[in-house]
């Protein structure tokens, strides 16, 4: 059963839309947030436990200090207040993934509160406020086995990994993100894109939102156009790309109208995003009652991180993601419709890096925002996770410039690059992709054309320059492209004229 | 020849030092003594004769080879089946745990097997720990060995009952309202509750995390302290474990041991005493203390006044975090599983299986637990009895301005009979009334033998409670009243226990 939805501009005519982000960010420790056990994803299932991240009987939490510094430099980067004191609280509920049957995470008293990020979209900016970001521990990863969604429902049997146990996270929660109509959904993407490069910059997660090591909820809520009241929310779960934030809120706002447009009430519950049909499914009903009767862990101490130590990591934080973007676009001269696609391509770091490479900005931005773009838009990657490095691109401009390559050649050096064939070099010489200088074998190339297209030829001797065109697709045809197609014309202007 | 088992471990670490016996006859000996009597004590829930005198013989390797582990390396001992063992069952006394074999030791566990003592087995216990009279245990209750009739206290009722009976002449306990200390005053024997964080907690299965401690359960104090120094100090693996060195405990029993008290404040708990406390144990605590008082101890009366909210504050802190540290039994990694019916789902098979693995008992808490820290209640119930707990804490604090020590009769009452206060939870609660308040403000505490009660002939104790950090004074207080008492007695008083079938009968 599809949800009736009401068109977009539609839900704006009567509703103000209300967000609410919660972004888990899987830290790259080396070890989890309890015990001393490995991070690394794709490990084989259940070899990366032990007695506490298994929740084995008597085994005991020991807090990960690397984490706690990395939770704090997130906050300071989101211009947090950070707690002097502060404890983890157990959350109490059964899964079968969760090894103790509570989750340890942060309740009452989060390590960093009270913060905002600004995020641009189309040249205005939105104040989002933070209102927390806590850490807490990963649960295990369940696989449900013999149905056919994946989903618990209709499976067989069911399998638990527990590697992920214990993995430490951040969870990022915003306040309210009121008064952006409109631009809702790009607000929400953008809030999450610049979260994500901030958390890049901040070197604290592989940040990779393909294996879950950043996952968005979207909480939304609509009320009637200028009531200020807030309206029931309904949250949508593991929006895992940037692209499906925003089609989430977009898909949910319509929705939202569509059945208070009815009448009828929106149910407080859960929902999950389906990536490939684009739409949201009822999950399960949940109520602002729900109680996981939190209470302080009792088996840790508070932490309590000395103001000395929170000004030395002050210190180390990076450079803030809209002045470096401010400072970028000044550098590379880029104009602001183009830098607000570098930026909405998630393109500004491999372009920063390909520009630092010795390419021109305009030459990178064209090969990142162009072929590249369209590349990874078909196979719904982001830019840069691409098979190919800032680097490969800088070089493959760098035989552009010099001659060697024209860009349908480039093309297909990026098709080698694809196909891991190796470095452009190798690439270039395996498939002999050069373009071919041999001026006598050009020149063969030419006069088999104005032979074999007498009033063409004869247009051109009487001055009709821009029928040229015709003859260079022959003799680049001929030339199977491997020729430069300026000094293909220089040639057959030399003699016909 | 010796009878080992009737030895204190000083006594045996004594005579393996002067090559009079080996650590494998000392072994032996208890395996044989386990034997004979354990059918009907039912001390032990698990007795690994093998891995014991593999130990033993390891040991007396050592000694030959001059490269022993500890003092206390070769003596044997019994530990409390809420531990983790690795290669060893730990069940807690619960059938959810039946047949789980941990891949991993408990630090003190682990510490006991790095100071060379051998490990004879496992120790009965109330289900997870839960229970005065250790009848909550899932696979029947333990006798008390001066009496088969009665309840030898809980839950470390196997340990207590393990060494009165002479099975072992050391034991851990754990004490999370006066599981160490309650069953040691009524068999007979002496049980110390270290201050909270002083002994680490990793590996101990969690009954309440912020009450619970290891402990030593002995026949004597010196023993107490010998086995504390092996256990205690400071573990990286649990967090509220204190990072600074134990004070010199076996130096204190032997000073203490001397009888001099001279200059020692005894504080006398005011709301520890008086009706409905049996007054046989009263009669010998009044002893105790004018022992005290003739071995030069200044006695001053202490008021309390929060204690009397102690064990209602105890059993909402305590539920709350049980009921959450026992929501890890599902069924799911270990442990039994029950399936109620053919594809049951994960839900329906973590369902029955509580159902099946847990005893009533701690279902009450369970339940009591959930309850107290529900939406709603939390603030009343959970917050509330927090505030009353730094009441608690801050009475300590005043009575220790005014005493060294703090003492009362450890148990209001001598041992009752098995199954008395079965259907009664609340007379049962009732005995850990003197206790409690320790683990609530995480002093540390002794239980020494008092006497017998005129009533019934049956043991009761003395409970010395000291400043935390301070558990030098609760062996040295303690020693000093053990020497008094045994001058008086003439003999230890487990020599007045009926003897029980077996060889040293
Ligand atoms: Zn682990």
């Amino acid at each position: 059963m599809s949800d009736t939805l009401i068109a977009f501009d539609d839900v704006l005519a009567s509703y103000d839309p209300a967000m609410g982000l919660e972004v888990h960010v899987e830290l790259n420790t080396l070890t989890k947030m309890f015990c001393g056990c490995p991070t690394e994803f794709g490990a084989a299932p259940n070899t990366q436990v032990c007695p506490t991240c298994l929740g084995l009987p008597g085994a005991m939490p020991v807090v990960n200090r690397k984490a706690v510094e990395s939770a704090i430099r997130i906050g300071l980067a989101l211009n947090c207040d950070i707690a002097e004191w502060c404890r983890f609280a157990r959350k109490n509920y059964f899964y079968p993934d969760m090894p103790k049957n509570f989750q340890t995470s942060q309740y009452d008293e989060p390590i960093c509160f009270d913060g905002y990020m600004d995020v641009d979209v189309d040249g205005e900016t939105f104040r989002v406020e933070i209102e927390r970001a806590h850490m807490e521990e990963d649960t295990g990863k369940s696989l449900h086995v013999g149905g056919a969604t994946g989903r618990i429902h209709g499976a067989d049997h069911s399998l638990v990994d527990y590697n992920r146990a214990g993995i430490p996270l951040i969870e990022i929660v915003t306040k309210p993100i009121l008064g952006t109509g409109a631009k809702a959904p790009e607000v929400a993407r953008a809030y999450v894109a610049q979260l994500r490069d901030l958390i890049v910059a901040l070197d604290v997660s592989d940040a990779r939102m393909d294996q879950g090591s950043i996952r968005a909820d979207v909480n939304l809520s609509l009320s009637p156009k200028g009531s200020g009241v807030l309206g029931t929310r309904t949250e949508t779960k593991n929006v895992n790309s940037l692209r499906s934030v925003e089609r989430a809120v977009r898909y949910e706002m319509s929705r939202h109208a569509a059945v208070l447009g009815s009448g009828q009430k929106i149910l407080q519950e859960t929902r999950h995003w389906h990536e490939d049909t684009g739409v949201t499914t009822s999950g399960r009903e949940k109520s602002d009652a729900e109680d996981y009767r939190y209470f302080p862990e009792p088996d840790l101490v508070p932490v309590a991180p000395s103001r000395e130590w929170v000004e030395e990591l002050r210190g180390t934080l990076p450079e803030n993601p809209t002045a470096r973007r401010a400072r970028l676009q000044a550098e590379w001269g880029f104009s602001d419709l183009e830098m607000r696609d570098t930026v909405g391509a998630g393109a500004l770091n491999v372009i920063e890096q390909t520009i630092a490479a010795g390419t021109s900005p305009q030459a990178a931005r064209k090969w990142w925002l162009g072929e590249l773009a369209r590349r990874a838009n078909e196979q719904g990657l982001l830019v840069d996770a691409l098979p190919v490095t800032p680097a490969d691109v800088a070089r493959v401009q760098a035989l552009v410039d010099e001659g060697s390559l024209n860009d349908k050649l480039a093309r297909q050096v990026f098709d080698g690059l694809f196909a891991g064939e190796g470095t452009p070099d190798e690439v270039v010489a395996a498939r002999g992709l050069a373009i071919v200088s041999d001026e006598g074998a050009l020149s063969t190339a030419v006069d088999n054309a104005i032979a074999a297209n007498p009033d063409v030829a004869d247009k051109i001797r009487d001055g009709k320059v821009a029928a040229a065109g015709a003859l260079i697709g022959a003799v680049m045809k001929e030339m199977r492209g491997q020729a430069d197609a300026g000094r293909v014309r220089e040639l057959i202007l030399e003699k016909l004229q | 020849m010796s009878d080992w088992t009737r030895k204190t471990a000083a006594e045996l670490a004594d005579a393996l030092a002067a090559g009079e016996t080996t650590s494998v006859e000392i072994t032996q000996a208890h395996l044989d003594r386990i034997a004979a009597v354990d059918g009907a004590v039912h001390a032990f829930l698990h007795v690994d004769a093998e891995g014991a005198l593999a130990q033993a013989a390891e040991s007396d390797a050592r000694r030959a080879a001059g490269t022993l582990l500890s003092v206390l390396d070769g003596v044997p001992i019994a530990v409390k089946d809420v531990l983790a063992t690795n290669g060893l069952p730990t069940t807690c006394g619960s059938k959810i745990l039946e047949g789980w074999v941990p891949p991993y030791d408990a630090t003190v566990v682990r510490r006991l097997r790095e100071a060379g003592l051998p490990i004879l087995g496992k120790t009965n216990m109330d289900e997870f720990a839960m229970g005065s009279s250790t009848e909550h245990s899932a696979y029947g209750a333990t006798h008390n060995p001066w009496d088969l009739d009665r309840i030898p206290g809980g839950s470390g009722g196997g340990s207590a009952a393990a060494v009165a009976a002479f099975e072992a002449p050391l034991a851990l306990g754990t004490d999370t309202g006066g599981s160490i200390r309650q069953p040691g005053a009524v068999t007979g024997t002496v049980g110390h509750k270290p201050t909270y964080g002083g002994v680490s907690r990793y590996g101990l299965v969690a009954l309440a995390n912020s009450l619970d401690q290891v402990g030593p359960v002995t026949r004597t104090v010196l023993d107490s302290a010998l086995l504390h120094e092996v256990i205690g100090g400071h573990d990286p693996l649990d967090s509220t474990s204190i990072d600074q060195p134990l004070p010199p405990l076996v130096d204190a029993a032997k000073q203490g041991a001397d009888g001099d008290l001279t200059g020692v404040r005894i504080g006398v708990i005011t709301e520890l005493a008086g009706d409905g406390w049996q007054p046989g144990v009263m009669t010998r605590f009044q002893e105790s203390v004018d022992l005290m008082v003739a071995a030069g101890a200044e006695v001053v009366e202490v008021s309390c006044p929060s204690f009397v909210h102690a064990l209602a504050t105890y059993y909402l802190i305590l539920p709350a975090e049980a009921s959450s540290n026992l929501a890890k039994f599902d069924a799911m990694r270990y442990g039994l599983r029950v399936w109620p019916e053919e594809g049951a789902s994960a839900e329906e098979v973590m369902r029955a299986t509580r159902d099946a693995g847990f005893g009533d008992e701690v279902k009450r808490r369970i339940i009591l637990g959930t309850y107290a820290l529900s939406s709603g209640y939390y603030d009343a119930y959970y917050g509330q009895a927090q505030k009353v707990r730094t009441l608690i804490a801050r009475d300590f604090e005043a009575a220790f301005e005014k005493a060294d020590v703090l003492v009362s009769p450890t148990a209001p009452t001598t041992a009752f009979k098995l199954g008395e206060k079965l259907d009664d939870p609340i007379a049962m609660y009732l005995n850990d009334l003197a206790t409690i308040p320790a683990n609530l403000a995480g002093v540390p505490g002794i239980s020494v033998p008092s006497g017998l009660a005129d009533e019934d002939g049956l043991p009761a104790g003395v409970q010395i409670l000291a400043p935390a950090l301070a558990d030098d004074r609760c062996y040295r207080v303690g020693a000093a009243l053990e020497a008094a008492l045994l001058k008086q007695w003439g003999a230890p008083l487990l020599d007045k226990a009926p003897a029980l079938e077996g060889p040293s009968a």
